[in-house]
């Protein structure tokens, strides 16, 4: 067993790739069973009136779109089954574009038969500097943050917000959050002081601290592509449409995950018995 | 006094009034105001982070310090990035047929271009080497050495396994009854008791800090964020 402790890192990365690349290339599926916390917001969502206004926040960059798009991709498509009217917004400066491209591939493309129009259907709020505290301005007013939407137009001239005020007239906040700002700063600043309903999806390291404010202050967590894929899973139980592979993008990514769990338990089994051996050999001496 | 109590007067106002609009509806207004004077000076921050960051690269480029040519790479790429977003390189015209109309962003222009395929691979690939780094030092670093770091091991095991189907599977003989102490009935467990338990405390103590930091700022007490010194 001496290879162990003098194991060279680069099969470990070789075998993290095998475990990631094959169940992907294999196209190996793993069934996923929703859980309490992601029913929770699909039921939110679910039950809410069509035409219901629900504000999602992309409070991410491109670094987490691997874990957070999926789970922002499905909550478009559940909104728009539901035919809710959208008020899409970031707290990121480099997740505008995350917006516009959930817009053109979803609401316009995937959707595009459904003739959703911006302005009525769905407003584009884009980017504002000033992290939480742009949280806390449309809590009170809207339009001393945005007093238009991302392409110039004033909100008082779109169908869609002319009617709100702040965030009072909305019916459910979601923050797609990486970190900061993101689903701390909405539960501090919009969730808890003004009593409305929030649902959060999180990357897998921000996940646990969202933990404390269930059930008051959010009413459901995303955790990571498992929740995203939970989450798939319920849409196409629902929307039988969405149950194929093509719109279930999570899904696929939890083959590879289990995997890459595997093997990060066998290696730390691995490393466990190297430094055992280590210490009785270096006791023997 | 420019240096140091104007500007913890504009900050303890500030606060202050930040504070009054909880309790005092009339206040809120005020609050407004004073989150987007915040905006225009976060606004500022990007200018001047901008500004800092060209001359820290600068500094290390005529200086020929280790690693200049990734400086040298830094600041090309922070100018043309810069450039292009403000002349509006490419940028497809608007129905008036102009293309300072646009923005700087519309699918196609060069700023689109390089978001899309320079910053965006760039910054996913750098992320997803994290799964590469993680089992290293899960097979370098992750020991069984005392009752803590036993326990940290434990808990990995349980979550890795709760949050995939593999735990699923191993756990299936469990009657339905006892799915509790399956792996994902574990895995709800630690999530929603331990963590959120150990997160409270944690959540609360921080606050209780802030509470009490703020309050030694609006008071004058603590002066360091003005960079005098004397906090």
């Amino acid at each position: 067993m001496a290879w162990l402790q003098t194991l060279d890192r680069r099969w470990i990365f070789l075998a993290m790739l095998l475990a990631v690349a094959l169940p992907q290339l294999l196209q190996v599926r793993v069934p996923e069973k929703p859980t309490a916390l992601v029913l929770n917001v699909f039921r939110k969502i679910e039950e809410l009136p069509e035409g219901s206004r629900v504000l999602i926040s992309f409070d991410y960059s491109p670094s987490s779109e691997g874990e957070l798009a999926p789970m922002a991709t499905a909550l478009v498509r559940h909104c728009c089954e539901k035919r809710h009217r959208l008020v899409l917004m970031t707290l990121w400066p480099d997740g505008k574009p995350l917006v516009e491209r959930a817009i053109s591939r979803i609401i316009e493309g995937e959707y595009a038969a459904l003739g959703l129009q911006p302005g009525r259907d769905y407003v584009n709020l884009g980017y504002r500097p000033g992290k939480e505290v742009v949280i806390k301005t449309i809590a009170t007013s809207l339009r001393a943050e945005f007093p238009t939407d991302d392409a110039g137009t004033p909100l008082d001239d779109l169908p869609l917000t002319a009617e709100v005020t702040n965030l009072q007239d909305l019916d459910l906040l979601i923050s797609i959050s990486a970190g900061f700002p993101g689903l701390k700063e909405w539960v501090q600043y919009a969730s808890s002081p003004l009593k409305l309903p929030l649902a959060v999806g999180a990357t897998a390291v921000q996940a646990p601290q969202a933990y404390p404010y269930i059930p008051r202050q959010l009413l459901g967590i995303l955790a990571a592509v498992k929740g995203a894929a939970e989450y798939e899973v319920a849409l196409g139980e629902r929307y039988p449409n969405l149950a194929v592979p093509q719109r279930q993008d999570a899904v696929r990514r939890m083959a590879p995950q289990l995997w890459a769990h595997l093997l990060i338990i066998a290696l730390i089994v691995l490393g466990n018995v190297a430094a055992v051996l280590s210490r009785r050999a270096g006791g023997s001496r | 006094m420019l240096r140091n109590t104007i500007p913890w007067l504009i900050a303890a106002c500030a606060g202050s009034v930040i504070i009054a609009a909880y309790f005092v509806p009339s206040a809120q207004r005020w609050q407004d105001t004073i989150g987007q004077w915040f905006e225009v000076l976060a606004s500022f921050a990007f200018v001047l982070g901008g500004v800092n960051l060209a001359m820290q690269n600068l500094q290390k480029i005529s200086a020929r310090e280790s690693g200049w040519g990734y400086a040298a790479v830094t600041l090309i790429s922070f100018v043309v990035t810069l450039g292009v977003g403000l002349f509006k390189v490419g940028v497809p015209a608007d129905p008036s047929g102009s293309r300072w109309g646009g923005s700087y962003q519309a699918e196609g222009s060069a700023f689109w271009w390089l978001y899309e395929y320079a910053y965006n691979p760039t910054i996913s690939t750098i992320f997803a080497l994290l799964a590469f780094y993680v089992a290293s030092a899960a097979f370098r670093a992750f020991r069984w050495k005392n009752t803590e770091a036993t326990l940290l091991l434990v808990t990995a095991f349980i979550v890795l396994l709760g949050r995939t189907y593999a735990g699923a599977v191993l756990t299936s003989a469990v009657p339905d009854e006892y799915s509790a102490f399956t792996f994902p009935g574990l895995t709800t467990l630690i999530m929603g008791v331990v963590n959120t338990a150990g997160q409270r405390a944690i959540m609360i103590g921080i606050a209780l800090g802030v509470a009490a930091t703020s309050l030694k700022v609006l008071l004058g007490i603590n002066r360091s964020y003005l960079g005098s010194g004397d906090g």
